[in-house]
């Protein structure tokens, strides 16, 4: 089909943006929701997938021919589009929703991006998002898309080999108790992990601020050239309209509550005290 | 093998390199607390609160040890008594039995001073003010804090945030430091260009004087112009005229948009213009402006304080600048940052190479820990003979390149002895710290930089003490910044409040 241009990759990245990490979360007093007046940017799952794309680059060097990042989202999403720019990208598609419209869901967001990529005149070769978004946790669009188009899909991906010429990939993924090796023809769907199985139980806020050094990457700062650069770098509006898709949520959020909170500790002076204050929570001596 | 190895390990400890700290401890008469001292501070305190080597404590004195110490490691006191009193009441009775049987006594915050004035010279008891953590008040309309002496810094600050909030000062140990011991040190730190110094915004103190009696001048009022302005006097008194138990403060609303942003500056004589640019067109919102030499910067990403700029982007800076915006309106700052970084990078002879400018909350804290992290560095690449010194920002590379330069014609500059001289600092005010790191405290090493330094610093007309004190460590060059007018009556105020000597000994006057 294309003879030549076969050999040259087109990369997309979709990203999302959520709520900083470092920002604390305050449920709304109507518990549908969390406040949304706060600091928002790049989920730190599709940072790692940016970097992961123009690091591919680097190594790859002219064999990726492009790199667009994409985002199904509010006007504000553009700023978000714009860091994507500033790290290396070269141009964004804006799938924008009003402010007032429900948050998307996996599903509408993988059917907003196969439209997306059935509309590429270029082709996609090699799609890499984020395993998650720290804001709704669901982490199912990756997998979604891969059922979508039926292309080969690897997930949680901790380490990433494209060879461009064979038009495959081997991605190492990280699974209970150790790594998973897998290959698969491009086009391919690869999902970017942090890499840090044992910690699963923490929580992602606490995962990201400590295992900056076990990622895929470690998402480069955005450089002052590169930030004026990105601001001339194309970016296309689209609506879901114009890619035929209906994003009308199918999911109904009952409730949102906040963990139950801490309770302090309390000093006591003595060892009686403290073995009256055990007995009185009901603790009490194994008998040996 | 194992027998000469553990011989060697003997006899390195039972030999340690004792480093004569130069001037010689002061004098004073004091008493040394024993155990009928231990009995009646067991009346006034719980005995969870005491930790006494004496009995009927008998505490291990390891237990005591972290009280003896300063944060360098560079000063060790012998106290055999450490109190944490819980309320003022406590500490006003502990002094008064100290004043009435003449014993030394060290008032403690987060122990995080850089001067050596926080542990004690010999023996005398340490009044740690940890356990006294509590807010008394705040007023969300009028921003006025009163919190207890020991509540740490960067807990009022998160005390603070949801009330939309930020305590008007912030420094590197935030997360030890004490706001008593912020107010006895007149701290300064990375906010004092935009909210300017304690003096301004400390608006009363609780302060038990050295005879026991509780000053209560813990006034919520921002203005009171009725008589000498006794507060004052205690806010850089560092430990020496009374214990700070109680603290109003004025804090100021958080912004609702702050920005940070690296900048990579081929030569340090480019750091002079671009402050005067940054001023001239962020004006109101820029809120820091820190400058971080090559060498500081380096140590401070091998010792993986923040996360390190890309290497393209360090690739030929001699030093760089950290350059903080805070303000009300996201837009207008933005605008403002934006128009500055397009006019620094598009200029014909432009002042910086490139620079980095954080994209989230996690990248805004990332850059900064760079800057906040170099004292812990330093203190993890070796021993660090710091002074932090006022002088012209002209000439701050020129003190750093001048004490190198003198160094090496002392013939210490070499591994071994010492490894890097490096300058970081606050621009905004014209202070530069000036570090010297070293393998080992040595008095070859002392003896090249004293009075070197503060000579060096009389030269420029700076001060030898921007904003860490005096403490233990400079008494003896107070004069190079105070004259002996204004030092004869620091002394005459010294004994008017403390005048068997009691409060801190030792400390601030030579
Ligand atoms: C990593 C790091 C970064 C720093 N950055 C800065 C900076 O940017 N700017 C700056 O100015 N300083 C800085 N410092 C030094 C600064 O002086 C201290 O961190 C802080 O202000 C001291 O508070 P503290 O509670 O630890 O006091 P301590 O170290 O416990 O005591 C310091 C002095 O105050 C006295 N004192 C303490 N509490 C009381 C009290 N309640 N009443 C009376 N006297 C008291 C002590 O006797 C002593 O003389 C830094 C220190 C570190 C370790």
């Amino acid at each position: 089909m294309r003879p030549t241009a076969s050999r040259l990759l087109n990369i997309l990245v979709p990203v999302k943006r959520t709520i900083d990490y470092a920002v604390k979360i305050r449920v709304n007093p109507d518990q549908k929701g969390v406040d949304l007046n706060v600091k928002h940017s790049m989920n730190p799952f599709d940072e790692i997938a940016v970097e992961e794309a123009v690091r591919l680059r680097e190594k790859l060097k002219d064999a990726v021919k492009s790199i667009k990042v994409v985002t199904v989202g509010p006007p504000k999403a553009a700023e978000t589009l714009r860091t994507a720019l500033a790290m290396g990208a070269d141009s964004g598609i804006h799938v924008e929703i009003p402010d007032s419209a429900p948050a998307p869901e996996p599903l509408g967001v993988a059917k907003a991006l196969r439209a997306v990529i059935e509309k590429e005149s270029g082709g996609v070769d090699l799609v890499i998002l984020g395993k998650q978004a720290i804001d709704d946790d669901q982490g199912q669009t990756g997998q979604m898309l891969a059922g979508l188009l039926d292309w080969p899909q690897a997930t949680f991906a901790s380490k990433v080999v494209v060879d461009a010429g064979k038009k495959e990939a081997n991605v190492t993924r990280e699974i209970d108790g150790g790594l998973q090796e897998v290959k698969a023809k491009l086009p391919l769907i690869i999902t970017t992990d942090l890499r840090c199985v044992s910690l699963r139980s923490l929580s992602v806020q606490w995962l990201i601020l400590n295992s900056l050094h076990h990622s895929l990457n470690e998402p480069r700062y955005a450089s002052l050239p590169n930030i004026m650069k990105a601001k001339k770098k194309p970016i296309q509006k689209l609506t879901p309209a114009d890619l035929g898709i209906d994003l009308t949520p199918r999911i109904e959020t009952i409730k949102v509550s906040e963990p139950a909170k801490r309770v302090g500790g309390g000093k006591v002076e003595s060892v009686d005290e403290l073995i009256a204050k055990l007995k009185e929570a009901g603790i009490t001596a194994v008998k040996a | 093998m194992l027998s000469r190895h553990l011989a060697r390990r003997i006899a390195s400890r039972s030999t340690p390199r004792v480093v004569r700290l130069s001037h010689s401890l002061p004098d004073f008469q004091l008493n040394s607390v024993n155990e009928q001292d231990v009995e009646h501070f067991s009346k006034i305190l719980p005995k969870t609160s005491i930790l006494s080597t004496l009995a009927p404590i008998s505490t291990e004195s390891s237990e005591l040890e972290p009280y003896n110490t300063d944060w360098m490691n560079k000063y060790h006191g012998k106290s055999n008594t450490v109190m944490r009193p819980r309320t003022t009441q406590e500490v006003s009775e502990i002094v008064k039995w100290c004043h009435e049987r003449r014993i030394g006594v060290v008032p403690q915050g987060g122990n995080t001073g850089l001067v050596g004035g926080g542990v004690p010279v010999r023996d005398e008891v340490v009044l740690n003010l940890g356990s006294m953590n509590k807010i008394r008040s705040f007023d969300p309309v009028s921003g006025i804090l009163v919190a207890d002496a020991g509540c740490i810094l960067e807990s009022l600050s998160e005390y603070l945030a949801p009330q939309n909030h930020i305590m008007p000062l912030d420094l590197g140990a935030k997360g030890s430091c004490h706001i008593g011991g912020n107010v006895a040190t007149n701290a300064g730190g990375l906010r004092l260009l935009r909210y300017g110094s304690l003096h301004g915004s400390v608006l009363g103190l609780e302060v038990v004087l050295p005879d026991g009696t509780i000053l209560d001048q813990l006034s919520v009022l921002r203005k009171d112009n009725t008589g000498y302005d006794l507060k004052q006097l205690f806010i850089g008194s560092e430990g020496t005229l009374g214990i700070i138990t109680g603290v109003s403060i004025l804090t100021a609303p958080a912004p609702n948009s702050s920005n940070n942003v690296i900048l990579a500056l081929p030569s340090f004589d480019n750091v002079k213009p671009l402050f005067k640019e940054a001023k001239r067109q962020l004006s109101e919102i820029m809120s820091a402006f820190e400058f971080i030499d090559r060498t500081a910067y380096d140590l401070a990403v091998k010792h993986g304080q923040g996360r390190a700029l890309n290497e393209g982007d360090v690739e030929g800076a001699e030093c760089f600048v950290l350059v903080e915006t805070s303000g009300g309106n996201r837009e207008h700052d933005e605008a403002k940052l934006n128009g500055l970084l397009e006019s620094l990078l598009e200029a014909d002879q432009p002042l910086i190479n490139t620079g980095v400018l954080s994209q989230s909350p996690a990248q805004f804290s990332q850059l900064w820990a760079i800057r906040e992290g170099i004292t812990e560095a330093v203190s993890k690449e070796g021993k660090a003979y710091k002074y932090d010194i006022s002088i012209p920002l002209g000439s701050f590379k020129e003190v750093v390149d001048t004490t190198r330069e003198h160094l090496r014609s002392k013939g210490v500059l070499h591994d071994g002895a010492v490894k890097h001289v490096i300058g970081y600092g606050h621009v905004g005010d014209g202070n530069l710290h000036l570090n010297i790191v070293a393998e080992a405290y040595t008095q070859e090493i002392e003896d090249a930089l004293e009075p070197f330094v503060y000579e060096l610093v009389a030269k420029y007309k700076g001060s030898v003490s921007a904003e860490h004190g005096i403490g233990l460590m400079k008494t003896h060059a107070l004069h190079y910044s105070k004259n002996a007018t204004s030092i004869d009556l620091m002394r005459r105020i010294k004994s008017l409040f403390d005048p068997h000597g009691i409060m801190n000994p030792g400390k601030v006057l030579p």
